[in-house]
């Protein structure tokens, strides 16, 4: 099928604020939060939506974070199609109950704003959040910009919610950074959201009283290897549904999005691979090197769980040094989230470029285009000398 | 004589087993009131025992009992379901004229060993 462009309404927003509006066109039938900075603006925005009774969302503020999912999970299980927000310490808080959602198949959003984990106590943006959930068995895409914060919360609920799924689902943006920065982007028309979303058919809703089910039984050695094998196999079939809810949520908006996109990709022979809103600044930094004659390209990811682990390999194989920018740390790992799987990418692939992990940008630490030029520089060094040194450099950080 | 531990069987291979293709998903359990199947009377450490001629059917016992296990036919008390109580002994606490007594486990095995 195919869907008919429809022209989308300028506006100018933050982060937080695009995501509230693409609440309130999906008018999702429950809605359990609790504050946390840099979140705090999609569930304040959303909650004016529910006064004022632009949507007929049941909304539910809870006394935590570990109360909210629960709520959700409650909510979902009953058969609503079901949403919340949080950042930083409020995902740490939700941990135990992330894997009920999951592993009881309840697709459930959650738009993340990222914010860094304490200690030392800082409300800025790094992925500690996001990442430190990454093998609790939700889908995970990152934001690059407000436009993309917008277009990604909008196709994560039909992401979640494909039979082939059944997956909670997060997109995440980076706190402040894209959160509380106004930039223009392009809202579709309400009723285009609500088309492209659709009706809600749960599998299993309690709520169906003719056909009672039992949720969250005890699972021992008998069936729970199996029930974690089933979770697995709608992970591995997400990585398809994104690329074709993706397909089609391009159709509508002009704006696909891929589970990658490769910028200045074509004859790269250096890479920066990286997710999040320093995609746009790495872009930036390339078109500059391409100006002095430099074959620099980024390799953006989008879709980071399920991992595209092929399309990964082929997009960086064959190239002369590539740098993997994690901003966040998998303490004694070594190296980092994105990177471990940027390299286990490759490795199964039958490529074994240099690769070169560089941790930037914790706790809001700013990045600019001049320090990526520099990693560019640094990978180029390490291909013309041929000494790579430590496969982990701490960037932009006081030595 | 004992077995190889190569001989061993895992719990994977059991023929009775469904495959994970073939069960719900997200551990749901769609085929209500099985519970009945599941019997809980192996976990008993303590055996109720219900003495008919001190009880006056008033059900107090059958309201409280957490697993359903008090019996009864023609809305009188019939005794107790062994197969699946497991042994709490709220019956024995709640029943207002001392009907139910509570022995361990063990002695009335025994005892009904010696019945036999």
């Amino acid at each position: 099928m195919t869907l008919q462009r429809v022209k989308g309404i300028p506006v100018a927003l933050e982060g937080d604020r695009a995501v509230a509006e693409a609440m309130r066109q999906m008018n999702p039938d429950v809605v359990a939060a609790y504050p946390i900075t840099p979140q705090t603006e999609v569930v304040m925005r959303f909650s004016d939506f529910v006064a004022s009774g632009k949507v007929d969302t049941e909304f539910i503020p809870v006394e935590s974070e570990h109360a909210s999912m629960s709520a959700c999970i409650g909510a979902a299980a009953a058969g609503g199609r079901v949403q919340t927000a949080s950042s930083g310490a409020g995902i740490a808080l939700m941990w135990e109950v992330l894997w009920v959602a999951s592993g009881s198949r309840l697709p459930i959003v959650m738009h993340v704003v990222n914010r860094s984990l304490s200690a030392p106590l800082n409300i800025h943006c790094d992925h500690s959040d996001s990442m430190g959930m990454r093998d609790a068995g939700w889908v995970q895409l990152y934001d690059e910009d407000v436009q993309e914060a917008y277009d990604n919360a909008i196709q994560c609920v039909r992401i979640a919610e494909h039979p082939d799924v059944l997956l909670p689902t997060i997109h995440a943006l980076d706190g402040f950074i894209l959160g509380h920065s106004v930039e223009r982007l392009e809202l579709l028309p309400d009723e285009a959201v609500r088309d492209f979303i659709g009706t809600y058919t749960p599998a299993y809703p309690l709520l169906d009283v003719e056909h009672p089910v039992n949720y969250g039984p005890m699972d021992l050695q008998d069936y729970f290897f199996e029930h974690k094998r089933q979770q697995a196999e709608g992970m591995v079939n997400a990585l398809d549904v994104v690329a074709q809810v993706s397909a089609e949520y391009g159709e509508l908006s002009g704006r696909p999005h891929g589970l990658l996109e490769e910028y200045k990709m074509d004859d790269a022979d250096y890479v920066a691979v990286l997710l999040g809103s320093t995609v746009g600044t790495a872009k930036t930094a390339v078109d500059e090197l391409r100006q002095r004659g430099v074959k620099a390209g980024v390799l953006k990811v989008r879709c980071f769980r399920p991992f595209p682990a092929e399309a990964v390999a082929k997009a960086l194989g064959g190239r002369k040094a590539i740098a993997v920018l994690d901003r966040s740390i998998s303490f004694g790992a070594q190296v980092n989230p994105l990177c471990l799987e940027v390299i286990s990418a490759l490795y199964t692939h039958g490529y074994a470029p240099r690769v070169i992990n560089f941790v930037y940008g914790m706790g809001g630490r700013d990045t600019v285009p001049a320090q990526i030029i520099d990693i560019f520089e640094e990978i180029m060094r390490i291909d013309r000398e041929g000494e790579a040194g430590p496969p982990l450099r701490f960037f932009g950080v006081r030595e | 004589m004992a077995r190889k531990p190569v001989d061993m069987i895992s719990i994977s291979s059991l023929p009775n087993l469904k495959s994970w293709r073939d069960i719900p998903i997200g551990g749901v359990i769609t085929d209500v009131g099985n519970s009945v199947e599941y019997e809980t009377g192996g976990w008993r450490s303590f055996r109720p025992i219900w003495d008919w001629e001190r009880c006056v059917d008033c059900k107090v016992c059958w309201a409280y009992c957490p697993d359903g296990s008090i019996k009864l036919r023609d809305g009188r008390v019939a005794g107790i379901d062994l197969h699946h109580c497991k042994g709490c002994g709220i019956c024995a606490a709640e029943c207002p004229h001392g009907a139910i007594k509570m022995i361990e486990e063990t002695k009335a095995q025994a005892e009904d060993k010696a019945k036999t």
